[in-house]
């Protein structure tokens, strides 16, 4: 199976919460020193969506990532897990962009590829948590999706997929080509073993710059926004928590129980 | 684009009942539609959904949409996109609104870049710009760290608002409505993704997001022994026991206990976070609770950050303890 996988590197969003800062000057995240960035958890899922399905039946995985400096070691984390071929549009005219520009850039990408059977997206990225341009991709090239897998098959030419609803799943089928969105619950993707480091390490990534896609300039990146970002803050915490001591942890809890029934929570 | 006025909401049911919150749309686009002096209408999809008009006008609507179609039965992207497409396309409205649900989730996008417009997802305030009449859209984003707030220039403005992030009106049986069907238009033959059928995860006892108090536990349990724990407090509390992702993701519990940003939105009465470090996602689900507890032996830990009363200590020891006291008090 031709298989498509769309990462993005984002800063690492298990970095300590007091670590998080925003410049109000630019309205952007600053990252924390020292964290280095990673590949958003979802999209590391939809790679493992793609590897157990390569298991399953053969095929060739593509991964493709939009941005800019993007850090080499970080991208490649997808080759090291077992993917084939790693695109890379990468240039400053992509940064910038929100589900609009990233959906379209991305789309002329794959459209560049060619022939595909299945493109997998993680459900959200962990820094905007927007979830549309996997759908957006879908729109853009007219094929079918579905959102929010847990478990991916191949059947009788078909794809076969479970998909996470709040009180279980539905059993959804669509033929190919289709896009595939990823929730977390399909399961911890797969450690890099050493070989597949060593093997990711003398992939060539393929850069594409906008020319090379086709893409329209004023459709990308920041000029090919939808959406006007006014504000970005941190919301003020109270952070007054009240703790409770006592003798040991038993006691400390039982002190909490009586606590709380004074504060008429119980 | 001139003409486009009004807020449409985009309503769901849920087991025959108005959900909930398609009833927080309906308040909180009430005000949006005082604010731009327009009418709030609501467009019910579904098989079997035109009893539910009445409830929507009590709850809110000038106008109900009714779209009756057996292929909207169960939600199919396909379908779902051609039926919204006709029916905005039929009323033009200034804002859509749609619930940040599992239908919300994958049926928003789609709708938008079909309609070539702009989008935000999981807004939790959403206001009007009463010069420009520009929807002004707050949401969470980095995984709850921060907030952005977005307007976009095409009509119809959209976006999927989170569940209780809104309030719903008091009902009111003698608010006066008009029902209107539209037709769904659907090309039966364009669904292509097809739902084949529902798997129940039945979960016994109190429902998650209904709870009066949800008991929840993170990696530092363990384990599934651990939750089992977890379940005679929950008992004791009338409540329900929630998870974070780490501890579904490790399969120690259902999916359908997960509380966070990719999980259930609750907001109990009572929140008791025990051996979870609160991570922004995590606290997405649950910050809307009236007070949280924390139970975890590193006082570094986030969710102190989050609690309102706490103690630093291994639950091994402690929940035994918090557990019988509650118990004995609660006889008293």
């Amino acid at each position: 199976m031709e298989l498509i996988v769309c990462v993005k590197q984002v800063p690492d969003p298990e970095a300590p919460p007091a670590s998080f800062k925003v410049d109000p000057a630019t309205n952007k995240v600053v990252p924390p020193p020292g964290v280095p960035p990673v590949i958003s958890t979802f999209d590391e899922t939809a790679v493992e969506a793609a590897l157990r399905l390569k298991d399953a039946k053969g095929g060739k995985i593509t991964v493709v990532s939009l941005g800019n400096n993007l850090v080499r070691d970080v991208v490649k984390k997808p080759l090291a897990m077992g993917a084939d071929q790693l695109i890379l549009l990468e240039d400053p005219v992509y940064e910038n962009g929100d589900s609009w520009s990233t959906a379209y850039a991305l789309s002329m990408a794959i459209k560049k590829i060619g022939s595909f059977d299945i493109i997998f997206c993680g459900r959200q990225a962990a820094d905007w948590d927007a979830g549309q341009v996997g759908l957006g991709i879908a729109e853009l090239l007219g094929i079918p999706s579905i959102t929010l897998a847990k478990k991916v098959e191949s059947v009788d030419g078909k794809v076969k997929v479970e998909r996470i609803v709040p009180d279980g799943f539905e059993i959804i089928e669509s033929p190919t080509p289709c896009l595939i969105t990823v929730t977390n619950e399909l399961g911890e993707p797969r450690y890099a073993p050493l070989k597949g480091i060593m093997r990711a390490a003398k992939i060539q990534p393929t850069i594409w710059k906008p020319q090379d896609i086709g893409v329209d300039p004023a459709q990308i990146g920041a000029s090919g926004r939808r959406t006007k970002l006014v504000k970005l803050f941190q919301p003020v915490k109270e952070g007054k928590c009240e703790i409770v001591e006592g003798e040991n942890a038993a006691d400390a809890a039982a002190k909490l129980a009586l606590r709380l029934r004074e504060a008429k929570v119980l | 684009m001139a003409d486009h006025k009004g807020v449409l909401v985009c309503g769901e049911a849920i087991e025959g009942k108005l959900a909930g919150v398609t009833a927080e749309m309906l308040g909180g686009g009430r005000k949006l539609a005082d604010k731009l002096d327009e009418g709030l209408s609501v467009v019910l999809l579904g098989s079997g959904v035109k009893g539910l008009a009445a409830e929507a006008i009590a709850c809110g609507a000038d106008k109900v949409y009714v779209v009756d179609d057996p292929l909207l039965k169960d939600y199919q992207t396909d379908a779902y996109v051609m039926a919204m497409v006709n029916a905005v396309n039929q009323v033009a409205p200034r804002v859509v609104l749609m619930g940040q649900t599992s239908m919300g989730r994958d049926l928003a996008p789609r709708l938008a870049f079909r309609l070539q417009t702009a989008l935000s997802m999981d807004c939790t305030e959403l206001d009007i710009d009463a010069q420009s009449k520009a929807l002004i859209q707050t949401r969470p984003v980095y995984g709850g760290n921060a907030r952005a707030v977005f307007t976009t220039e095409s009509l119809p403005q959209m976006a999927t608002v989170r569940a209780k992030a809104m309030s719903p009106l008091p009902r009111d049986d003698a608010r006066k409505g008009e029902v209107t069907d539209i037709t769904a238009g659907i090309d039966a033959s364009k669904i292509r993704a097809k739902f084949v059928q529902k798997v129940k995860e039945e979960v016994t006892g109190v429902k998650l997001e209904e709870a009066p108090a949800v008991i929840a536990g993170g990696r530092g349990l363990g384990g599934p022994d651990g939750f089992k724990q977890l379940e005679g407090l929950a008992r004791l509390l009338k409540g329900a026991v929630g998870a974070t992702r780490p501890a579904i993701d490790n399969g120690w519990v259902p999916t359908s206990i997960q509380v966070g940003l990719t999980g259930k939105i609750v907001a109990p009465e009572l929140y008791i976070a025990i051996a979870l470090s609160g991570s922004s996602q995590h606290m997405a689900g649950c910050s809307g609770s009236k007070t949280i507890v924390a139970i975890n032996k590193d006082p570094e830990a986030n969710i102190f950050r989050e609690a309102r009363f706490g103690i630093v200590a291994d639950w091994k020891q402690a929940l035994p303890a918090f557990t019988q006291k509650v118990q004995e008090l609660l006889k008293e």
